[in-house]
């Protein structure tokens, strides 16, 4: 309980310095609404928002659960094979150099304008911070321990899946820290491009109408969720790496 | 368990890493079912020669044999038993003494398991972490997990150097009680520790290999036997004298 005590206090803080900003310089509710109003649109739309984020938290947990499968097989991989590092590092690092905002456009072509194109964009944005931190983290096991292993008489296949796998389990949760963080981003974008659904399409479509405490309500639900999703990650890596890997 | 007969380990030829020479000339024989001791000043190679034995060495060159006396390849007949700190943290103690088996895709014989764990006094701790073991406990699990692979050579590689003086001189009875019958070669800085345990006694220094007799009593001495003594003793000139020398 000793720990939601500074939570609370600074939530009251940020939330008196909004009220005081509204209040001070005198700001019409079309720009800057204060808190209140915002808490009163959240009630009043709860059933709306509530639709909208529930698409919006299928994207983003649909974008997470993909991007860490991949991006975890695509790190065994490329630490696996000294020719898929070769030939697909410096293709992953030119990827990387492209906004992926820049993509969202042609996802939305491609994919239409339903859940596949968030899902596709929130991907794309996780997949490069969990591949690279769980590779590095491949990288770099303890040399005794390999030594050990091949002195046992172990296969690189083998040495991969008993040592080296569970050795970097730390560095994929930290991968998977970020991801939480990202995965939202993602999501939202996807929906600025294109779509009739989601949070990011109810802030739109509140802005147009000059909504603006309506788009705070969003804005406020689309930020707790990601703290909700990054400290439930948080927790989730925590338990299973005092389970089965190097705390 | 181990075949009745282990071979002996002779390695025979010169290491250079980057075209400097590390050690050698050298010939250094490690005798069939026998504790051999190899002593030398920090840097002088030691360790590598352990690693040129166990195939794990990639960065120096060795031009020379290194064979066993049986004349079958010396690789896949070695176990490795280094400091404790080489256990797998997310690896319970049984996990880790059999780890072994689990990468060759085998599956360990829990009664053998078991029997291991017991004489090494390790029974009770078969389900903790090597983070909730002490500093001689870990080293127990790194001396089971050598037993559990049951090769007929076992290299050492300084072994006990993280313990304290006590914990130490029950690992050296322990360690040598159980890989007895094996031909050993054992790493270490620590002249008292040669004394105690080798059967044959070698100083690697700058010039090459200089052999010391060991003491007459048998292996394991007692740490105050007076010949074992006199012979750390002695060792301990000569490191002192080959370490100014290097």
């Amino acid at each position: 309980m000793s720990r939601l005590i500074p939570i609370a206090a600074s939530t009251a803080l940020a939330l008196a310095l909004w009220q005081a900003l509204v209040t001070l310089a005198g700001l019409p509710p079309f720009i800057l609404p204060g808190p209140g109003r915002v808490a009163e649109a959240l009630w009043h739309s709860r059933a709306l928002i509530a639709g909208h984020a529930g698409v919006t938290i299928a994207e983003v947990l649909i974008g997470l659960a993909l991007g860490a499968i991949l991006g975890g097989l695509s790190a065994i991989g490329l630490a696996a094979s000294p020719l898929a590092r070769g030939l697909i590092r410096p293709m992953m690092v030119f990827s990387q150099a492209i906004p992926v905002f820049a993509l969202a456009p042609i996802l939305t072509l491609w994919l239409g304008y339903g859940l596949w194109s968030k899902i596709a964009m929130a991907l794309l944005i996780i997949y490069f911070p969990v591949t690279s931190s769980f590779f590095d983290a491949l990288m770099r096991t303890p040399q005794p321990w390999l030594d050990l292993g091949r002195v046992m008489g172990g296969s690189p296949a083998r040495l991969m899946w008993h040592i080296r796998v569970p050795a970097a389990l730390p560095g994929f949760a930290s991968g998977l820290r970020l991801a939480a963080v990202y995965a939202p981003i993602g999501a939202i974008i996807g929906e600025w491009v294109g779509a009739s659904k989601g949070l990011g399409y109810l802030m739109l479509l509140a802005n147009g109408r000059a909504k603006i405490d309506l788009m705070f309500a969003a804005l406020i639900v689309l930020a707790v969720f990601t703290l909700l999703l990054h400290r439930a990650v948080d927790i989730a890596c925590r338990r299973w790496l005092d389970g089965t890997a190097a705390g | 368990m181990q075949a009745a007969t282990p071979p002996a380990l002779l390695i025979d030829g010169t290491a250079t890493i980057g075209g400097a020479a590390l050690f050698g000339p050298l010939r250094l024989e490690a005798a069939a079912g026998r504790i051999t001791c190899l002593l030398g000043p920090s840097g002088i190679g030691k360790t590598t020669l352990l690693r040129l034995v166990a195939g794990t060495d990639e960065v120096t060159r060795f031009d020379g044999t290194i064979t066993a006396s049986d004349g079958a390849p010396v690789t896949g007949r070695v176990a490795l038993m280094a400091q404790g700190a080489d256990l797998l943290p997310w690896l319970d103690v049984t996990g880790n003494v059999t780890l072994g088996a689990r990468l060759r895709g085998t599956r360990a014989d829990p009664a053998r398991t078991r029997d291991i764990l017991a004489r090494t006094g390790l029974s009770e701790h078969a389900h903790k972490r090597p983070h909730a073991l002490s500093g001689g406990q870990r080293q127990r699990v790194a001396l089971a997990r050598t037993l559990m692979e049951d090769r007929p050579l076992v290299l050492l590689d300084e072994p006990f150097s993280a313990l304290d003086a006590g914990t130490r001189a029950q690992m050296q009875e322990l360690g040598a009680q159980h890989l007895s019958g094996r031909t050993v070669l054992m790493v270490t800085h620590d002249p008292g520790e040669a004394a105690r345990m080798g059967h044959a006694i070698h100083i690697l220094g700058a010039d090459g290999l200089e052999t010391v007799a060991p003491p007459a009593a048998p292996v394991p001495r007692p740490v105050d036997d007076a010949g074992t003594l006199e012979v750390q003793g002695r060792l301990l000139a000569r490191l002192r004298a080959t370490g100014a020398a290097a």
